[in-house]
């Protein structure tokens, strides 16, 4: 992480990311002084190949959609460097900016609260073309509106309805058609499938396969399901608390998880199979999330891992490393991680629920 | 020992203006005691109208329930408001999905818990807090000596759960029924909460319902499982025998479609096409039959019985076209 700040980009990166931070103020009193921040980001550094998918999994307030909205200044950082296609985005004027949005577009998780209901969903498609003065006119762009409707799988003639007269998976749909019409290099699409139901969050998984491939986009995918990111991403994060723990290629990562968050996370998703449920790995891990206002010191994980050891974990905050006889793309932030692996190292706490109630103080409600 | 029998559930809500729906349409099953029975299925199934019908806690002005739902040998939906009042909150329980809404956030936890107890069991104020700090701790949150008097807002999504999961329990339920009660959390707080829930049940031989659109969820925890579609019972059968051998289309559509972190690297998804607003009457042919790859005229020809698929009783399909293979793992 912060011992990358400066280094040059990977060439083949669409996006890069160094050492992001985005804190917010806390304020108190009446002279609303300030008196601490909150650090949703706090120094995250990642890359993202062309025409490839990066997901980014975690826990709610870990930060990962406050990332995602950063990337795109939809969120002033206060710190750190975005990079799109080697241009400087935190650096562009507003109207640079606004001319740079069209190759940055994002999939929110409820695509209905980003339509305008008043609105048809040819009107308000073909809006962001008139915005940006897409040459062709408007008889153009109601031809490449129509067009990408129904590369998006959607019926003819959903273009003169109301958003509210589609279904949650055909809404979502609408919604990658909008972040689409600009042409865009990257989507950031956040929670993308969390608020469909099982049988459609297929399709649009699908859908957004395909999108990439014909159209050759990159994807920053922001979702806490684990099985949802392990199936679109070609690189996987892991975020804690402000902070990646654990980044590598998809497959190893998932296979051999290095970091004993990446552990718990993987061994608490539920699996369709009871036979494969009974036989899993158990991590389970006590608490809450600490607030982000106070982090803990040291290893921000240390609170909930069952592998925190006296020393190092309380007051040194661990930087993302390569463990030897892995590949070097595949980083953890932990310092035992070796020793966690080889099972030197006992957890310290088991899973009986019974002992949850014994289990430390946690920091904050 | 059979504790709930629901038979033939069919909840209609009619509005002014708009024509009657059918939500939960002939729906029966039964729950034994100390057993988890998963009810399963995707927005709309009618899990959810289900689980209220069976506390009777519908508006008796817009849904029309018929059918029975026999606990212990009385028909709950032909006791009286007062009866049903009577069992609420001490033979019968509910877990909601969302711990905020179901909290009143003006009052301690400690109310909340003493209220339940002071209601149904003749504990005094001093005894009934003492219980109240003894099931905040059996449900696993740390400190409850202090919890006990703090109030909603001061905790996490995944303690206030558990504190609702406390109220469930304080008069020791014979059955709970437990709608989505780990959605709202993230998969660690939800790997504690389930099994602080099925940790309990097991111990005190509640029985319980869990409602759940989670295959996941339910292959953790169900002994049973009842799969729903469009307001029916599609597929029941024990957990083992569901996941190792689905039959209905739509549960086996439903096990491709769903990603799996144990997955091999590139395994491909099979959508099931379309949504639930795509389905035919139950009465017309099998509801899923638009969505269906494998549907025919057979499949519309009228009423499909929840043993069409014959085969052993323990394992029952509303399908004509079953799957039979065993599912590779």
């Amino acid at each position: 992480m912060t011992n990358e700040v400066g280094e040059a980009a990977a060439p083949e990166a669409l996006l890069s990311v160094r050492d992001l931070q985005v804190h917010y103020p806390l304020r108190s009193g009446i002279l609303q002084r300030r008196v601490g921040a909150v650090k949703a980001v706090d120094g995250v550094s990642l890359d993202v190949a062309r025409g490839t998918t990066y997901g980014l999994v975690g826990e709610s307030g870990c930060g990962k959609s406050t990332l995602g909205r950063a990337v795109l200044r939809l969120e002033e950082p206060t710190a750190g460097s975005v990079h799109l296609d080697g241009r400087d985005v935190l650096a562009l004027g507003a109207e640079e900016l606004r001319r740079e949005r069209k190759r940055m577009q994002m999939v929110f998780q409820d695509p209905l609260a980003s339509l305008d209901p008043r609105q048809t969903v040819e009107s308000a498609l073909t809006e962001p073309l008139a915005v940006h003065r897409v040459p062709g006119g408007p008889s153009a762009w109601r031809t490449r509106v129509r067009g990408l409707l129904e590369r998006v799988g959607l019926p003819a003639g959903a273009g003169a309805k109301y958003p509210h007269e589609f279904s949650g998976g055909q809404r979502q749909r609408v919604g990658i058609a909008r972040a689409l019409v600009l042409d865009p290099a990257l989507l950031v699409a956040d929670e993308p499938v969390s608020a469909l139901d099982v049988s459609v969050q297929a399709q649009v998984l699908v859908l957004l396969e395909e999108l990439q491939r014909d159209l050759g986009l990159t994807y920053l995918v922001i979702a806490h399901d684990l099985a949802v990111v392990k199936h679109v991403s070609t690189t996987v994060g892991v975020m804690y608390l402000g902070g990646l723990v654990e980044e590598g290629p998809s497959g190893e990562l998932y296979d051999r998880p290095l970091h004993p968050y990446t552990r718990a996370l993987l061994s608490a998703a539920p699996v369709p199979d009871p036979v494969a449920e009974a036989a899993r790995e158990r991590v389970r891990l006590v608490g809450d999330l600490p607030s982000p206002a106070d982090p803990p010191t040291g290893c921000r994980f240390r609170t909930r891992c069952p592998w925190v050891q006296e020393t190092r974990c309380h007051d040194e905050r661990p930087q993302l490393r390569v463990l030897p006889g892995h590949s070097p793309r595949h980083r953890v932030a932990c310092h035992f991680a070796e020793d966690v692996e080889a099972g030197r190292l006992v957890p310290h706490r088991g899973a009986d629920p019974a002992q949850l109630a014994q289990g430390p103080a946690v920091a904050g409600p | 020992m059979t504790l709930l029998e629901v038979e033939d559930l069919r909840v209609t809500f009619s509005r002014k203006g708009s024509p009657d729906f059918t939500a939960v349409d002939g729906v029966s099953f039964d729950v034994d005691a100390g057993e988890v029975v998963g009810l399963v299925g995707e927005s709309g199934c009618g899990k959810s109208v289900t689980s209220l019908a069976v506390m009777g806690l519908l508006p008796r002005r817009s849904a029309r329930v018929s059918g029975s739902v026999r606990f212990d040998g009385t028909d709950l939906l032909r006791a009286s408001p007062a009866q049903l009042a009577r069992r609420r909150g001490k033979d019968l329980a509910m877990v909601f999905q969302d711990p905020m809404t179901s909290l009143n956030p003006v009052l301690t936890l400690g109310r909340q818990l003493t209220e339940v107890l002071r209601t149904h069991t003749d504990l005094d104020r001093a005894a009934a807090k003492k219980e109240a700090v003894e099931l905040l701790g059996r449900v696993g949150i740390p400190d409850p000596r202090r919890r006990v008097g703090e109030y909603p807002h001061q905790l996490s999504g995944g303690m206030r759960q558990r504190v609702l999961i406390a109220i469930a329990l304080a008069c020791s339920p014979r059955l709970i029924i437990a709608d989505e009660p780990t959605t709202a959390l993230d998969v660690t707080i939800q790997a504690q909460v389930l099994d602080v829930l099925t940790g309990l049940v097991r111990e005190s031989g509640t029985a319980m319902v869990l409602i759940t659109h989670d295959l996941g969820v339910v292959a953790g925890t169900c002994d049973r499982v009842n799969v729903l579609y469009a307001g029916k019972v599609v597929e029941r059968a024990r957990r083992e025998e569901l996941f190792a051998r689905p039959r209905h289309r739509y549960t086996t559509g439903l096990l491709a479609a769903v990603p799996r972190v144990d997955a091999p690297e590139g395994t491909a998804l099979q959508p099931v096409p379309g949504s639930v607003q795509d389905r035919l009457p139950w009465d017309v042919g099998c509801a899923f039959a638009p969505r269906c790859a494998v549907a025919d005229e057979a499949c519309r020809a009228g009423l499909i019985g929840l043993d069409a698929a014959g085969g052993p009783a323990a394992h029952s399909a509303r399908c004509v076209h079953p799957a039979e293979l065993e599912v590779a793992r």
